[in-house]
């Protein structure tokens, strides 16, 4: 199974992905570089963290506009599995494929740290392997991570279970003192409605082997795994149809 | 033609480095500021004028240099001949 890690300009994250992917057995990571303009050779696409195109005028804004982008939008339709970790969300989100926007911080600093996320939704793609209320210990570092929806969205985005993660504190509790950044109702993760989209603030590349302090992050590549395993059956049938 | 291109956050949308520097005018001595909204400013130059120029420009405003989700634009023709015409 083949998973697609684009590279913007500017992406760093990259190589975190690629690693963490490769390092789960029966998963293979390829970089695709932002000009290309087909997917069709892989099961997954994951947006990488980064500053592509430098953060310039807003972060995302530009990388939205990449050829690759098309592809992802397309197959996103299609209903191919996307993930996008932290600079990826931003440009999820800028895309227009994710509700919502991340802003600055409301510290106004950047953030590092290692935060504590709960699994509000256990079936979907990316966490159907967690119980409802796992908690997973992933890192975070951005700048503008806030994540900010206007109520009628929020609203839509909790009617529909599409808040996946949220920051609590150890115990599990959502609490002010667990948001790292001021995210609306401490939301970490949203996908879309059709729930084959999902972006997140925190790094699960960073946190996918046990010497980088957690390895809660794989939960998700491997979630990831485990739904396009159970779904190819009726894809195949699809493409035979096709 | 040149344009200005103004781009504030929504009044629903947190700008705490606006707050940040409120705090900072009320600590230099102004109590009386109430409220900072920091945005953007561009300035523009296009080749040519017309009203098709500016409807693309339009466009432009609210894919690439606004994000209406948290934004609102302000398309300004810049000073022509004296004359000071604001589109919106």
């Amino acid at each position: 199974m083949k998973f697609a890690v684009i590279q913007f300009p500017g992406s760093n994250c990259d190589q975190d992905c690629i690693a963490a992917i490769n390092g789960l057995e029966g998963l293979r990571a390829e970089y695709v570089w932002h000009k290309q303009t087909s997917l069709d050779d892989f099961d997954a696409i994951i947006l990488p963290g980064g500053f592509a195109y430098g953060d310039y005028l807003r972060c995302g804004a530009i990388a939205r506009f990449s050829p690759i982008m098309q592809a992802v939008a397309s197959d996103a339709r299609a209903g191919k599995l996307v993930l996008g970790t932290c600079n990826g969300f931003q440009i999820l989100c800028e895309a227009g494929l994710l509700p919502g926007a991340l802003v600055r911080n409301r510290s106004l600093r950047f953030v590092c740290n290692i935060v504590t996320t709960r699994v509000e939704v256990d079936d979907s793609p990316f966490t159907h392997g967690c119980p409802k209320r796992t908690l997973l210990r992933l890192p975070v570092a951005h700048g503008e991570g806030c994540f900010f929806a206007d109520p009628e969205t929020l609203r839509e985005l909790n009617d529909n279970r599409q808040v996946i993660l949220r920051y609590t504190d150890s115990r599990g509790c959502i609490v002010p003192e667990a948001n790292p950044n001021g995210s609306v109702e401490n939301i970490a993760g949203i996908c879309n409605r059709k729930r084959n989209v999902f972006g997140l603030m925190p790094h699960p590349d960073r946190a996918s082997d046990a010497r980088l302090g957690s390895t809660d992050g794989a939960k998700i590549f491997q979630s990831m795994m485990n739904t396009i395993s159970a779904n190819s059956a009726t894809s195949e049938r699809a493409k035979q149809v096709a | 033609m040149k344009v200005k291109v103004l781009v504030m956050p929504k009044a629903a949308v947190l700008d705490p480095q606006g707050n940040a520097v409120r705090d900072a005018m009320r600590h230099l001595g102004m109590p009386e500021v109430r409220s900072v909204r920091i945005g953007k400013y561009m300035e523009i130059e296009v080749d040519g004028e017309n009203g098709e120029l500016e409807s693309r420009l339009h466009g432009l405003c609210r894919d690439l240099l606004s994000n209406p989700v948290i934004e609102d634009y302000e398309l300004q023709k810049a000073e022509v001949r004296g004359r000071r015409s604001q589109v919106q």
